[in-house]
């Protein structure tokens, strides 16, 4: 029995040896070392606290020179846990990033997104379309920053065809969060400045390759609305109740063409706040319910006072409104867009009135948790750059395809599509592969 | 800045909104909000439940003593496969009375940690609460429609869960970090009850 106790006495040093010799060390061991060495003093601590107590409730006769021993070895032992519970925590805080120099690192985040798609039909090409970046940082609880940054067409440069655009970067100062602010239960409140996306569509906040159907973006966000739209401002966002929120923003605004083929061009008014003018701002506000899981409402309403930027006199407006309906592997998006533009050579081109919409319906199903998910889509879409002419103007394409996800971040896409363009003009009818992924 | 003064198709109130000062407007309301804000709430809005709270609701007020589950390579192993990593940590806090368990996780949806809490009793889950809610986008994570949809859900054979979780349009990524925390929440209450009954 005496070897028993001396041999218990003599583990219980070594545990405490193992205790204070970690942190004796100049250099850290390993995670892996660190995780063993706490694994198997833990498991030591455990089986020697049951010896001693073993012993005494056997009533084994001790040596008083054995007892004090133990008691103090006991005490040693509750220090020893202890230090295993300070040595884990640091362990663990250094895992997560939380310390030190890493705190930088953990208020700080990257993401990204990117996508190659493959035209078929008269575009026949294949392009990596684009490359994108996130970096975000949350200065304190209450002010992060965010920005993209995006390589379009993989080759950017003179003469090359593609561009490295900043599509955001923006401050946000949480109000609620930092001052308070708030007047109800469920409110909250985001001022928010720098150069972002205007929340107008589903697609033009929300464009990751894999969260929507089809491999190139529908062409009424893109000609009507105009998807990918940035503008350099300021404005508030936030929530007005469960699943009612609002976006109001004052920002730099489109500059169109005057004359030639582009005029009055929605899209070609894009200047990517780069020395863009800012003679004539815009107000953008939104309204979105989003209070049953699954299902999205949306109404964006803009207003520019000059949409020529001072060259002519052309107040316009914009009127956009969608659902976004995903219910039990059902989907259904729907979108329209208008244009109003107030000046007489856009009136006498057609161009003061721009319309769109579309509808898609799909439906989204699991294969199994190692294939992953697979979904059907259907898209019917109409737009028109000249609808105020009266005229046969109006492009329709009808796109039908699929999305295989086999992670929900990565998706591969297949679709084709059937083009009928205004006046008459041949469409293009094709088909489109694709692969993305976010991050 | 240059305004023409015979438009005269836009409405009264926006053309007044623009003329006046766009910018002094916006200052103006950014003001107001902020002169309503002092309220004297004190707490943080990003923490919807606090932690301890949580716990005391999901045992009927009386909060037990809390658990250690110790994250081995082969359990960090299985969870890797839930949620596509380890967890950055050497062990679990949970907490237990009979075959209820409480479960504390933490996720990142987009760019900020979602911390989640989560009971389960027998192979089901109760209820799903979102304690802190940190991103910018998804906010209707945190709200009954959609946290209620988890109540019941099972854990599948192939570890899905067994209902379907309708999603919100633009928080995908909230939503699926809610998905894995609430798999791995059952598969972590199977794990420490079938420990608990082999020993």
């Amino acid at each position: 029995m005496k070897q028993l106790i001396k041999s218990t006495v003599s583990a219980i040093a070594l545990a405490a040896t193992v205790g204070t010799g970690v942190a004796a060390q100049d250099s850290m061991p390993s995670k892996e070392e660190m995780w063993k060495m706490l694994l198997a003093q833990q498991e030591q601590i455990k089986s020697l606290k049951a010896q001693v107590e073993a012993l005494s409730m056997e009533g084994v006769p001790v040596a008083q020179a054995d007892r004090e021993k133990l008691n103090e070895l006991s005490v040693q032992v509750a220090s020893n846990t202890e230090a295993v519970e300070a040595t884990t925590a640091a362990v663990e805080t250094a895992m997560s990033g939380e310390t030190g120099a890493a705190g930088w690192a953990a208020n700080t985040s990257i993401g990204g997104y990117g996508e190659l798609h493959y035209n078929g039909g008269d575009a026949d090409e294949i392009d990596f379309h684009r490359f994108v970046l996130f970096a975000n940082h949350r200065f304190n609880d209450w002010i992060s920053f965010a920005s993209e940054l995006e390589l379009e067409h993989s080759l950017a440069g003179d003469g090359k065809p593609g561009e490295v655009e900043l599509e955001q970067a923006f401050i946000d100062l949480n109000l609620t969060e930092g001052l308070g602010l708030k007047f109800g239960e469920h409110d909250s409140h985001t001022f928010r400045a720098g150069l972002f996306l205007l929340p107008v569509g589903i697609l033009n906040d929300t464009h990751e390759p894999n969260t929507f159907y089809g491999v190139e973006r529908n062409n009424v966000e893109k000609n009507i609305i105009p998807t990918t739209w940035w503008e350099g401002g300021f404005g508030m966002r936030g929530q007005l109740t469960q699943g009612l929120s609002y976006d109001l923003y004052y920002t730099s605004g489109l500059s169109v063409p005057t004359d030639g083929s582009k005029a009055f061009n929605i899209r070609s008014g894009r200047k990517k706040v780069a020395e863009a003018p800012a003679e004539n701002g815009a107000i953008t506000a939104r309204l979105k319910w989003t209070a049953i899981p699954g299902v999205e409402l949306a109404a964006t309403f803009q207003h520019q006072s000059d949409l020529t930027q001072g060259a002519m006199d052309a107040d316009a407006n914009l009127i956009e409104a969608h659902a976004n309906i995903q219910k039990s592997g059902f989907g259904l998006r729907a979108l329209y867009a208008r244009w109003n533009i107030d000046n007489a050579q856009a009136e006498a081109i057609g161009r003061d009135k721009q319309i769109g919409w579309y509808v898609e319906p799909s439906y989204r199903f699991a294969l199994s948790s190692d294939l992953g998910e697979f979904g059907l889509f259907a898209r019917h879409e109409e737009w028109d750059t000249e609808a105020g002419l009266n005229l046969d103007s109006n492009n329709k394409t009808t796109t039908f395809g699929f999305n295989y996800w086999p992670h929900e971040n990565v998706v591969f896409k297949f679709d084709y599509q059937s083009q009928q363009l205004g006046f008459g003009a041949d469409g293009d009818d094709r088909i489109n592969l694709g692969v993305g992924y976010q991050f | 800045m240059v305004f023409s003064p015979d438009k005269n198709k836009l409405t009264l109130w926006l053309r007044s909104f623009l003329m006046r000062g766009r910018c002094s407007a916006f200052m103006a309301l950014t003001i107001l909000l902020s002169s309503a804000a002092v309220a004297g709430n004190n707490s943080s809005p990003n923490t919807l439940v606090a932690p301890q709270a949580f716990v005391a609701n999901a045992f009927g007020g009386e909060t037990p003593k809390p658990k250690v589950l110790w994250l081995k390579p082969a359990l960090q192993d299985n969870i890797a496969k839930i949620m596509d990593h380890k967890l950055p940590a050497l062990r679990l806090r949970y907490w237990q009375e009979a075959d209820r368990t409480a479960w504390i996780l933490e996720e990142i949806g987009k760019e900020e940690p979602i911390t989640a809490g989560f009971v389960v009793e027998g192979e089901k889950l109760l209820e799903a609460n979102v304690l802190i809610y940190r991103e910018s986008r998804g906010w209707e994570v945190k709200y009954p429609a959609f946290r209620n949809q988890f109540a019941g859900a099972m854990l599948e054979d192939d570890q899905s869960l067994s209902t379907n979780i309708d999603g919100i349009s633009g928080a995908t990524l909230s939503v699926n970090a809610m998905k894995r925390m609430a798999r791995l929440a059952l598969f972590l209450h199977d794990h420490v009850l079938s420990k608990g009954r082999k020993s």
